[in-house]
């Protein structure tokens, strides 16, 4: 199991070239052949999630190789506790999107390839720790996305795909000159995370850079005034590549930020982020449940929802206190499974009535009793409800964001209040009242969907009564990176 | 070394063998029937010239003829990617339907053009240099002109005479200011005048000016760019495909060669100090800047593949100058690394302008309609691996070609530069990325004709899209193939 972390990440790349060499007639040998290489990733999770280290902050299960001597680039791979969650998310929503993706009819096996592309550069992202190859897998990603929205996606999918093109790429270039500054500024030149993290933040113009970096993952959370791209790609995007959109390309975002800006740049951190972070965290949470609230589309809603929802993560980070750093990264997890629940039911949904207007449903709890269940569970689970996984990480960033800020943080858990408003709204406008009457015969959810969406079901709700689970693999590193930002800061005063 | 005029034929075996190969073809058009000789036997030619420059590789450098020609590994590296891409337009040729009539001259024409870049990248004189840039010009000027009955081919190289006649004369006007500075026509001998006297920095920077003219024609920089859209659209596609690499590399040889070893001095470390007198760094980073917004702005409104491929043309001589004023070895590095991913993907995504053409007879992006959704998967697939590399995107050669650019802008603190660059390669996406949508997102609407692939182009089209990916996870072979040939020969 010593490259557990390059199979990973290569296991879904062959397994495109896999797909690819099929027959592109037999649809089902490819559904089933692409969801069967989503498993040895998956069990491999579960395995790092059992054996993983949880009292080590640093890097676990590190691969290194030469890649290009000359340039002194490096194939170096390795997991810690801010990585980890990101890792099961990713074999995890990858497993189950590939079931929710049975009901793609067009160019199949092009679908499939795209996706198996697209899962490979995901996980290779949160287990780079060598720079150049960080940003390789981070634009790899751009490509499969490109098409998947583009090409299997919704009426305005062109417009969507190539905005979420090249708002994307806007933000990576910027993180490319970064990265070149920091290679440089070594004394021996390198893209090795770990060495230019021992830099200490020894670089030029460095609050500048922090600035472009964080632009640059500020687009992919997406932060106000960057989140445009969102609800377009999201409305437009099928429905198994918004829930790999929302629960994990937003994640790559706060990723990045934690990773890189926190890691690499710890001094401007500690001078940019104070209030800035913060503040724009709180402005994200009661932007995005305003407008969310204004939303008749149901998948626009919960695309909002998800803007709201990384704000959380956002003042978390900001707040430098464990609970809230910790409260960050969960709910970056918590966010990946309960906005994923979302966007499948949003799907299930959108198979039967063919639309996502809010108004146009009615009384479906009698239609759909199964369905109106497992969608209350989920609303529940976003809503920040006792006793759900969401619950305990919005605490958590509450309660530390409170030692910093109380004013933010009474404004961000007053905005709790919208949220719940607007979920409890829609609940009462789909499902409450009397049954529309076109909608009577609508099929209830089927075995294959609810199988997508059982298991991030127990995960919410084992989360709300035992979080450390999740808490125990990421506190270590998470201290670690705190303390670092905070010697920083205490130097400052 | 010196080598004397009967030891230096051992060193141009090569050229002969290129001229050879001229004549060779022309006989066989009068002799043989069959037009495809022609073509097979400059195939052939060019293999066994490419062949002798590998010979070549490793043998003592020195001045030949006179110091009129220098044999070094720089002129070596740029005569492997003439060869090359004289290979690749030639095999184009041969499966091309606009090359129907007189294709040995066809073919002799491209030989001798190549012939000339050979002479470009090797020419130590300002003598020479402006012989063998005027051979390579009055070759591609017919080669353009090739399609007689075609109206835009005739205005294509009309103009293209025009402009490049002017750009000589502009270009021989200020050899001729540099030589009564210096005394000498003789890089070696320029540059180490230069050195020593103090010459007239008002005369000395019209004389750089001027000459600057006649190179930036050839690279297809801003301003001198204006002839590039209508020759790459008037132009038969394989040439056009030629142009857009061999001459603009020919260009950039003699630049590099002229600006660096002749107007510059290597200092330590790999970088170099530019002679007293003109800043020609200042003005060649303005004009990297303009011609790179300039061509990808240009390129955002164009209806037609080829004129669209022209303007991205003159974009990417902007990158490869960014390049080349940063004063290091690791900028000179970097373009010649970027020449050879230029190569591959250039070509590569002419080829496939071509196998569209072929099939369809349409040039517009709108004949790309649906192409992956009507038969043209393979095409499809291909150009857009091509497109991609161009804007510069992983895991594809463009990104590595473009990272070294930027490292080396970055590493000589060139900030602002390296941000109108990358800004650059964002606005390129738009346009790269539209051939892309109409291929794969929008659907054929039906009386489309189908596109198929020859076996001819296919395998260059698959071999040019393997180097492509190769190249773009793993090209340690070619930058230090770059890093070895970066030496010029100075006596």
């Amino acid at each position: 199991m010593n490259h557990i972390l390059t199979y990973m990440t290569f296991i879904p790349i062959f397994g495109m070239l896999v797909v690819l060499s099929l027959p592109s007639k037999a649809h089902n040998l490819i559904r089933w052949t692409a969801a069967g290489i989503t498993v040895p990733p998956l069990l491999m999770a579960i395995w790092l999630f059992v054996n993983f280290d949880r009292a080590e902050a640093g890097f676990q299960y590190v691969e290194h190789y030469r890649w290009i001597p000359s340039f002194n680039i490096e194939y170096f791979v390795g997991v810690d506790g801010i990585s980890i969650t990101m890792l099961l998310l990713t074999a995890l929503l990858s497993f189950l999107c590939m079931f929710a993706s049975f009901g793609i009819e067009k160019a199949v096996k092009g679908y499939f390839a795209m996706f198996l592309l697209l899962d490979g550069a995901m996980t290779g992202v949160f287990v780079a720790l060598d720079f150049f190859l960080f940003y390789i897998f981070w634009e790899l990603m751009l490509l499969p996305m490109y098409f998947l929205i583009g090409i299997w996606g919704g009426p305005r999918r062109e417009y969507a795909a190539i905005k979420f093109f090249l708002y994307t790429l806007a933000g990576s270039v910027l993180m490319l000159l970064a990265m070149l500054v920091f290679y440089f500024s070594a004394p021996v030149h390198t893209f090795d995370m770990t060495k230019l993290m021992a830099l200490h933040g020894a670089v030029p113009y460095a609050h500048v850079l922090w600035i472009a970096l964080f632009i640059g993952f500020a687009i992919k959370i997406p932060a106000f005034p960057f989140h445009t791209w969102l609800p377009d790609a999201h409305v437009e995007a099928p429905t198994a590549i918004s829930v790999i959109l929302a629960g994990i390309l937003l994640k790559m975002g706060t990723y990045g930020i934690l990773r890189i800006n926190f890691g690499i740049l710890p001094q401007p951190t500690a001078d940019l982020s104070y209030y800035f972070l913060g503040a724009l965290g709180t402005f994200n949470i009661v932007y995005g449940a305003l407008c969310a609230m204004a939303q008749t589309d149901l998948k626009k809603l919960v695309a909002y929802s998800s803007i709201s929802h990384m704000g959380y993560v956002m003042l978390g980070m900001a707040s430098f206190t464990p609970q809230g750093i910790q409260g960050a990264v969960l709910q970056m997890f918590n966010h990946g499974t309960v906005t994923a629940m979302l966007f499948l039911l949003v799907g299930v949904i959108y198979d039967r009535a063919h639309h996502r207007d809010i108004d146009g449903f009615g009384g479906l709890a009698s239609i759909m009793p199964v369905y109106t269940g497992v969608t209350g569970l989920a609303f529940f689970a976003a809503m920040g409800l006792p006793g759900l996984s969401a619950f305990i990480s919005e605490v958590l960033v509450l309660l530390g964001a409170w030692q910093k800020y109380p004013g933010l943080t009474v404004i961000s858990a007053s905005a709790v209040v919208l949220t719940a408003g607007y979920l409890l709204w829609t609940l009462q406008r789909m499902f409450l009242g009397k049954a529309n009457e076109k909608y009577l015969t609508l099929p209830e959810i089927g075995a294959r969907e609810l199988f997508t969406l059982a298991p991030l079901a127990v995960i919410v709700v084992i989360l709300g009564f035992y979080p450390h689970a999740v808490l125990d693999l990421m506190s270590a590193s998470l201290n670690n990176l705190n303390a670092l930002v905070l010697a920083q800061r205490i130097a400052l005063q | 070394m010196t080598a004397g005029s009967l030891q230096s034929l051992g060193y141009i075996l090569p050229e002969l063998i290129l001229i050879v190969t001229v004549l060779a073809v022309f006989i066989a058009d009068l002799v043989s029937r069959n037009q495809d000789r022609g073509g097979e036997l400059a195939l052939a030619g060019v293999a066994v010239a490419l062949f002798a420059l590998s010979r070549l590789v490793g043998t003592a450098d020195g001045w030949l003829f006179g110091k009129m020609v220098v044999h070094d590994p720089f002129a070596l590296f740029f005569k492997l990617i003439f060869s090359l891409a004289a290979l690749a337009a030639i095999w184009m040729s041969l499966d091309s339907k606009e090359i129907t009539t007189n294709r040995g001259e066809y073919y002799g024409l491209l030989v001798s053009s190549t012939l000339g870049m050979y002479f470009m990248a090797s020419s130590s004189n300002l003598l020479m240099a402006y012989l063998s840039l005027e051979f390579v010009s009055l070759t591609s000027y017919v080669l353009t002109g090739y399609l007689r009955h075609d109206r835009r081919s005739g205005e294509a190289a009309l103009k293209y005479l025009i402009y490049g006649g002017v750009a000589s004369g502009a270009m021989i006007y200020g050899m001729s200011w540099i030589f009564g500075l210096t005394g000498s026509m003789d890089f070696a001998q320029i540059n180490a005048v230069l050195t020593q006297a103090n010459p007239n920095k008002l005369a000395l920077f019209i004389a750089v000016v001027l000459t600057l003219t006649g190179f930036g024609y050839k690279i297809a920089a801003v301003p001198f760019h204006m002839w590039v859209p209508d020759v790459y659209t008037g132009a038969p596609i394989p040439v056009a495909a030629f142009l857009s690499v061999g001459s603009k590399a020919a260009g950039f040889a003699l630049l590099m060669r002229f600006f660096y070893p002749a107007l510059s001095q290597l200092g330590a470390s790999g970088t170099w100090r530019i002679l007293p007198g003109v800043d020609w760094p200042q003005l060649v980073l303005v004009l990297s800047m303009v011609t790179m917004t300039l061509g990808n702005l240009t390129a955002l409104s164009q209806r037609n593949v080829k004129r669209l491929l022209a303007y991205s043309s003159i974009a990417h001589a902007g990158y490869m100058l960014m390049g080349f004023v940063v004063l290091s070895n690791e900028g000179l590095r970097a373009m010649m690394f970027y020449m050879v991913v230029y190569y591959l993907m250039n070509i590569g995504a002419f080829l496939v302008v071509m196998i569209v053409a072929n099939a369809t007879g349409r040039e517009d992006i709108d004949g790309y309609r649906g192409l992956a959704w009507r038969g043209g998967a393979a095409p499809a697939v291909a150009l857009a691996i091509f497109l991609f590399s161009l804007t510069g995107l992983p895991p594809l050669a463009g990104f590595v070609g473009k990272f070294y650019l930027f490292a080396a802008v970055v590493r000589q603190q060139f900030y602002f530069l390296a941000l109108v660059g990358v800004i650059n390669s964002v606005i390129s996406l738009y346009y790269y990325a539209r051939i892309v949508r109409t291929m794969f997102l929008d659907f054929p609407e039906g009386g489309e004709a189908p596109v198929s692939v020859g076996i001819h182009s296919g395998a260059l089209m698959w071999s040019l899209c393997a180097a492509t990916i190769v190249l773009g996870i793993y090209w340690a072979p070619i930058i230090n193939l770059a890093d070895r040939s970066l030496q010029f020969f100075t006596g």
